[in-house]
C-alpha cells in the first residue's frame, strides 16, 4: 500500500525516465560499436564479399589447338555449330519435352538414345545437347517457339572435327565429354580454373597425351549479376587464348598409302625416321571414325565398334603384343657376333631339324637348308641355325642383348597406355608365374626364343623402334609423333628435340654384316618377290608368328581357320646405306610375312622414297613362296 | 490572413519534435529514392497522411485521450479475437481483418491503445498503487500480446509488450519485482522455445550462425551485414550500393532499408540516423519528465521508448545482433501503417507538451 506524495512520485518517475534514457544510450552505443565493427574493422572482408556477390566470372572456352601433319595437312580442327541443349534440372517432363521439340527440329531415335546416355552420366545442372549441327532453318524455327520450352536453349559451340574421318584414328585419338577420371587429371595438373566451362577432354591418342597443350587458356568475362543471377552488364573480359597447334612427324599421305595397303585386313604398321625417331606413319587397322565420339557416341555405334570381332578400338601398334617370329633373327645374329658366339663365315649343317633332349625342333623347310652360314641363315631364314645359336648363347645373353634394343619395354611414344610386351628371361618367368615348377626356366624353352617364338611378345612399335635403331647403327631414339608445338599467339615453335635415348655398344663391322644379310633378304631371299624391281636398295626381314601350335604337323594355310592362321610380319629399312625410313608391319592372321606383310612395306617405301602411288590398292601376293 | 492560418496550423506543434521528425522524413525520402524510386510518390502521400494525424492528435487534449483509452483497448481486443477467428491468411500468418471495404491490421491499433489503456489504468489508481494493480496491468498487457503472438506476428507482439512494459516500469514497479521477473524470464526461456513457431525458432538459430544456411534462412542476415560492412565509413555513395541496387538485400525498401542506408551512406550515414533518433528520444523523455499527470507522464514515456524499441530492434536485426522479426525502421521504412502509428505517437507527445500548463491551471 502506497500513499500519494506528488513530489516523491515525480522524483521517482524522473529517476525511472533517467534510467530509461541511460538504457537507450547504452543500446545505441552498442549499435554504434556494431557498426564500427562491420564498417571499419571488418570492412575489407565485407567489401570483398560484396564484390564476389556482384561479379560473376563467365568462362570463355578457348579454341582447341589444331593437329596438322608434317606438311600442314589438317587432321583435327574445330567448327562452330548450333546445338539444341536441355538443362535437365529446369525441364520438367524430359520425354514430353523431347517429343514436343521433335515437332520443330528433327530428332532421331539415335539422338534420343545418346541424350539418355549423357543424362545418366551427367549432373543435373549442366545443359546437354539433344541435337547438334542445327541448320539455320531449324535454329529460326526453334527461336520463334522458345518460350514454350523452359530449360531448352540453342547454343553456339565449337566442335572438334576430324576431317578425314576414319583415318589415323589410333594416333589422333578423340575427345569426349569430361568425366570423373578427366576431372581427376585436371585436378592433378592444377588446371581446375582453366577448365571451368570446358566440356571436352582428350580421351585417347594425341588428343589425350597433349590435352594440356591443345586446350589453351580459358578467357573470362566479368559480368555484374543481380541476386537472381541475371547478367546486368559486362565489366571486363579477358580473351581466351587458343590451344597450341601440334605439327606431327607423320606424313598424312604416307599414312593413307599404308592404311590403304592393308585393305580390310587387321594389322599394324609403324614407320619411323631412324635418324630422329619421328614416326612417319602409325597404322592400326581397322580404323574407326573419331567424329562419332566427340559429343557422346550413340549406343548403337558404340555396340558395333565395341563388339566387332575385328576390335577396331584396339590400337594394335601399341597394345597388340605379338611374337616377332623370324624378324628376331637379325638381332640374334648381331648378338652372337657381339658376344663372339658366332663368326659370320662359321657354318652349321641343317638337316631340317634340331634335336634337343627328347624333343625335336623342326625347321620350316622340309629337308633343311644344308650348309648355312650367317648370311644365308638370314636371307633364307633358317630356323635350325637359330635353334643352335639360342642354345649356345643361353637365355641370359639373349635377354640382355635384346633389352638394349627396347624389346619388352615401353618405347615412351607420346600416346598413353602403351603395352610392355614380354622379353622372356628367367627373372621374367619368376615374376610372371606363382608356382615354383612354373617359375623354373627350362633350357628347352631357350631354343624357340631363338626364332622369335615361345614367350616372346612385342608390340609393333617396339619392332619398329628396334629396326630403326639397327638402321641407325645402334643409336636409339624415342619414337614420337609430334615434331613441334606452335604457340598460336606468338607463333613460336617448340621443337620436340630428338635426343638419342642411348647408343648401343656395337661394332660397326658386325652391324654391316647383319645389314648386308638383310639387303640380301630383299634382293635374293624371302623378301625378293615383294621388292622385285625396286629402284632403291632396301633391307628387310620377313617373319611369321605362330598363333596355333601345330605340334609337328606341316602348316597348311588353306586348312586352318582364318583366326588361327599365323601372323605375318616384316621389318625393313631403306635406303640400306643411308636409311630414311624404317618400319615394322604386322598383318594379323596374314600367313607368311613374305606374302602378306612385305608388299605393304614395298608400297610404303615406294611412296616415301619415290613418291610413287601403288597401282592396285590390295597388296596380297598370292603366289606360294617357300620359307619366311 | 495566410500567416494567421499558418500560425493556427502550427501552433499546437512542438518545434524541436517537429524539426527532428521533419529531418527523419527527409532522410527517409533520400534513402527510399535510392532503394525504390517508384515508391517515392506513394510514400510522400503516406507522410502527408501521417502528418495529418499528428496534427490531429496534437490538438486533442490529454483528458480527451483518457476517455478514449478504454474503448480503443476494448475495440483492439475485439478485433484481435475477430482476426483469430476470421482473419485473412497472408504469408503464413493471420494478421489482417477484411472489413469488406478495407483490410485492417488490429495489432497496429494495439501499439497505441496499449500504453493508453495502462497509463489510464495507473492514473485511475493513482491514489494508492498496490501490487494488485501491477498484476491487473500485467494481465491487461499479456492478453493482447498473446493474441498477436499467435497470429503469429512476433515483431508486433514484442512492440506491444514493450509498450505495456514501459508503462508498468515507469509507473514504479519495484526493482525487486523487476529483478524477479527478469530471472524468471530467463528461466522460462527454454519453455517459451517450445511455444515458438518453427520459423521463429529458425530465425533465432539463424542469428547464432547465419552462414550455416547461406541460401535459405541465413540469406537475409548475411546479405544485410555484407551491405553494411561493405559500406565502410563513407559508404559507396547514394544509389551506388551494389548490394542494394542488384537486389541482394531482401525487403530493401521496408524492414531492411537500414542496410541500404549503411551501404550507400556508410558509418557517417548510420551515425546521423542514430543521432536523430537520440535527439527524438531525448526530447520525448524530456516531455515525459515535465508532464503534469501520471497518465501523461506514463503515456509520453512509453511512446518515446517505443520509438527507441522500433529503432533498436530493427537496426539490431539488420546488423545481425538480434533475430529477424518484422519491425520496420521507424520513420524511414516504406509503408503507411507504421508511419501513421508513429506520428500518432508524435502527435500525442506534442499534445502532452502543449497542454501541460493547461492542466496545472
Amino acid at each position: 500500500m502506497e500513499f500519494k506524495n506528488p513530489q516523491e512520485e515525480l522524483e521517482r518517475f524522473q529517476g525511472r525516465i533517467g534510467f530509461a534514457g541511460g538504457f537507450v544510450l547504452f543500446c545505441f552505443v552498442l549499435l554504434f560499436a556494431r557498426f564500427v565493427w562491420l564498417q571499419i574493422v571488418q570492412h575489407d572482408y565485407y567489401r570483398t564479399r560484396a564484390e564476389e556477390n556482384r561479379i560473376s566470372l563467365v568462362p570463355i572456352v578457348p579454341n582447341r589447338g589444331l593437329i596438322l601433319d608434317r606438311n600442314g595437312v589438317v587432321l583435327a580442327r574445330n567448327y562452330s555449330a548450333y546445338t539444341l541443349e536441355i538443362t535437365p534440372s529446369k525441364a520438367m517432363n524430359m520425354d514430353a519435352v523431347i517429343d514436343d521439340l521433335s515437332q520443330i527440329v528433327e530428332i532421331q531415335p539415335k539422338d534420343r538414345k545418346r541424350f539418355k546416355k549423357l543424362l545418366e552420366e551427367s549432373k543435373n545442372f549442366e545443359s546437354l545437347p539433344v541435337r547438334t549441327r542445327l541448320t539455320d532453318d531449324e535454329v529460326a524455327k526453334f527461336i520463334a517457339r522458345r518460350y514454350r520450352f523452359p530449360g531448352v536453349d540453342i547454343k553456339a559451340r565449337l566442335f572438334r572435327q576430324y576431317p578425314m574421318g576414319a583415318f589415323a584414328s589410333h594416333l589422333l585419338g578423340y575427345i569426349g565429354r569430361v568425366n570423373d577420371n578427366d576431372l581427376d587429371r585436371i585436378d592433378d595438373e592444377d588446371q581446375e580454373a582453366n577448365y571451368r566451362g570446358t566440356e571436352h577432354f582428350g580421351k585417347t591418342g594425341l588428343e589425350q597425351h597433349y590435352e594440356f597443350e591443345l586446350h589453351g587458356q580459358t578467357g573470362f568475362e566479368q559480368v555484374e549479376v543481380d541476386a537472381g543471377g541475371h547478367a546486368v552488364r559486362t565489366l571486363a573480359s579477358t580473351a581466351p587464348i587458343a590451344g597450341n597447334n601440334l605439327t606431327l612427324t607423320v606424313d598424312a599421305k604416307l599414312q593413307e598409302v599404308a592404311e590403304k595397303a592393308f585393305g580390310d585386313r587387321r594389322g599394324a604398321l609403324v614407320a619411323i625416321e631412324p635418324s630422329t625417331g619421328g614416326i612417319l606413319a602409325l597404322v592400326s587397322t581397322p580404323n574407326y571414325d573419331p567424329n562419332l565420339f566427340v559429343d557422346g557416341i550413340d549406343p548403337s555405334n558404340w555396340d558395333t565398334l565395341n563388339n566387332s570381332p575385328d576390335k577396331p578400338l584396339v590400337n594394335r601398334a601399341l597394345n597388340g603384343a605379338y611374337p616377332p617370329g623370324s624378324t628376331f633373327k637379325p638381332y640374334m645374329a648381331l648378338g652372337a657376333l657381339t658376344i663372339g658366339k658366332r663368326k659370320p663365315e662359321q657354318t652349321i649343317f641343317d638337316p631340317g631339324y634340331f634335336a634337343f633332349g627328347n624333343h625335336t625342333f623342326h625347321d620350316d623347310k622340309k629337308g633343311g637348308h644344308g650348309t648355312v652360314d650367317m648370311y644365308r641363315s638370314i636371307v633364307e631364314s633358317c630356323d635350325t641355325y637359330y635353334y643352335m645359336l639360342a642354345n649356345d648363347m643361353g637365355i641370359d645373353n639373349i635377354a640382355n642383348f635384346m633389352r638394349q634394343f627396347g624389346f619388352g619395354q615401353r618405347t615412351g611414344v607420346d600416346i598413353e597406355g602403351e603395352s610392355e610386351g614380354v622379353l622372356p628371361s628367367p627373372d621374367w618367368k619368376k615374376k610372371r608365374f606363382k608356382r615354383p615348377e612354373q617359375q623354373k626356366w627350362y633350357a628347352g624353352e631357350t631354343i624357340s626364343i631363338g626364332i622369335g617364338q615361345g614367350y616372346n611378345a612385342y608390340t609393333p612399335i617396339q619392332l619398329a623402334q628396334a629396326v630403326a635403331t639397327l638402321a641407325n647403327n645402334g643409336v636409339m631414339y624415342r619414337p614420337h609423333l609430334v615434331r613441334y608445338i606452335t604457340d598460336t599467339r606468338s607463333g613460336d615453335k617448340t621443337l620436340i628435340e630428338p635426343k638419342p635415348l642411348r647408343t648401343i655398344p656395337l661394332k660397326q663391322e658386325n652391324i654391316d654384316i647383319v645389314k648386308r644379310a638383310m639387303v640380301g633378304v630383299n634382293k635374293e631371299g624371302t623378301g625378293a618377290r615383294a621388292f622385285a624391281g625396286a629402284e632403291y636398295v632396301s633391307a628387310g626381314k620377313t617373319g611369321t608368328a605362330q598363333v596355333y601350335s601345330l605340334k609337328g604337323e606341316k602348316y597348311a594355310e588353306g586348312h586352318v581357320k582364318q583366326e588361327l592362321r599365323d601372323h605375318a610380319l616384316f621389318i625393313a629399312f631403306a635406303p640400306a646405306d643411308q636409311p630414311k625410313i624404317a618400319l615394322a608391319v604386322l598383318v594379323e592372321n596374314g600367313g607368311f610375312g613374305a606374302q602378306a606383310a612385305a608388299p605393304i612395306a614395298r608400297q610404303v617405301f615406294d611412296y616415301y622414297l619415290l613418291g610413287k602411288l601403288p597401282k592396285d590398292a590390295a597388296a596380297e601376293d598370292d603366289t606360294d613362296e617357300e620359307g619366311d | 490572413m495566410l500567416r494567421r492560418l499558418w500560425l493556427r496550423l502550427v501552433d499546437p506543434l512542438d518545434q524541436p519534435l517537429m524539426m527532428i521528425a521533419g529531418l527523419l522524413l527527409l532522410y527517409a525520402l533520400i534513402v527510399i529514392t535510392s532503394a525504390s524510386p517508384d515508391r517515392v510518390p506513394a510514400q510522400m502521400l503516406n507522410m502527408v497522411a501521417a502528418l495529418f494525424f499528428m496534427r490531429l492528435m496534437a490538438q486533442v487534449p490529454p483528458q480527451r485521450l483518457m476517455h478514449l483509452a478504454l474503448p480503443s483497448y476494448a475495440l483492439g481486443i475485439l478485433l484481435l479475437v475477430a482476426v483469430a477467428l476470421f482473419g485473412d491468411v497472408s504469408k503464413g500468418a493471420q494478421r489482417w481483418l477484411n472489413l469488406g471495404f478495407m483490410r485492417v491490421q488490429p495489432s497496429e491499433l494495439m501499439k497505441i491503445a496499449m500504453p493508453l489503456m495502462l497509463a489510464w489504468y495507473f492514473q485511475k489508481h493513482e491514489a494508492m498503487l498496490r501490487l494488485r494493480d501491477y498484476a491487473v496491468a500485467t494481465i491487461l498487457l499479456l492478453v493482447p500480446v498473446a493474441l498477436i503472438a499467435r497470429q503469429p506476428d512476433l515483431g508486433t507482439a514484442i512492440l506491444v509488450l514493450a509498450a505495456g512494459f514501459y508503462v508498468i516500469f515507469l509507473a514504479g514497479l519495484s526493482w525487486k519485482i523487476l529483478a524477479g521477473l527478469l530471472i524468471s524470464a530467463v528461466a522460462a526461456a527454454p519453455l517459451a522455445w517450445n511455444f515458438l513457431h518453427d520459423y521463429q525458432r529458425a530465425r533465432i538459430l539463424t542469428l547464432l550462425d547465419p552462414e550455416k544456411d547461406p541460401l535459405g534462412k541465413g540469406f537475409h542476415i548475411i546479405q544485410s551485414t555484407i551491405a553494411i560492412g561493405s559500406g565502410g565509413i563513407l559508404g559507396k555513395g547514394w544509389g551506388q550500393g551494389t548490394q542494394a541496387q542488384l537486389e541482394f538485400i531482401p525487403e530493401r525498401h521496408t524492414d531492411f532499408i537500414f542496410a541500404v542506408l549503411s551501404e550507400e551512406l556508410g558509418l557517417i550515414g548510420a551515425t546521423v540516423l542514430l543521432v536523430l533518433y537520440s535527439l527524438l528520444i531525448a526530447r520525448g523523455l524530456m516531455i515525459a519528465a515535465n508532464a503534469p499527470t501520471v497518465f501523461t507522464r506514463l503515456l509520453a514515456g512509453s511512446i518515446t521508448l517505443i520509438f527507441f524499441t522500433y529503432a533498436f530492434v530493427n537496426m539490431g536485426m539488420v546488423s545481425g545482433i538480434l533475430p529477424v522479426v518484422g519491425v520496420p525502421l521507424p520513420f524511414i521504412s516504406y509503408g503507411g501503417t507504421a508511419l501513421v502509428t508513429l506520428f500518432f505517437g508524435v502527435g500525442i507527445l506534442m499534445s502532452i507538451h502543449k497542454h501541460r500548463m493547461l492542466v496545472q491551471k
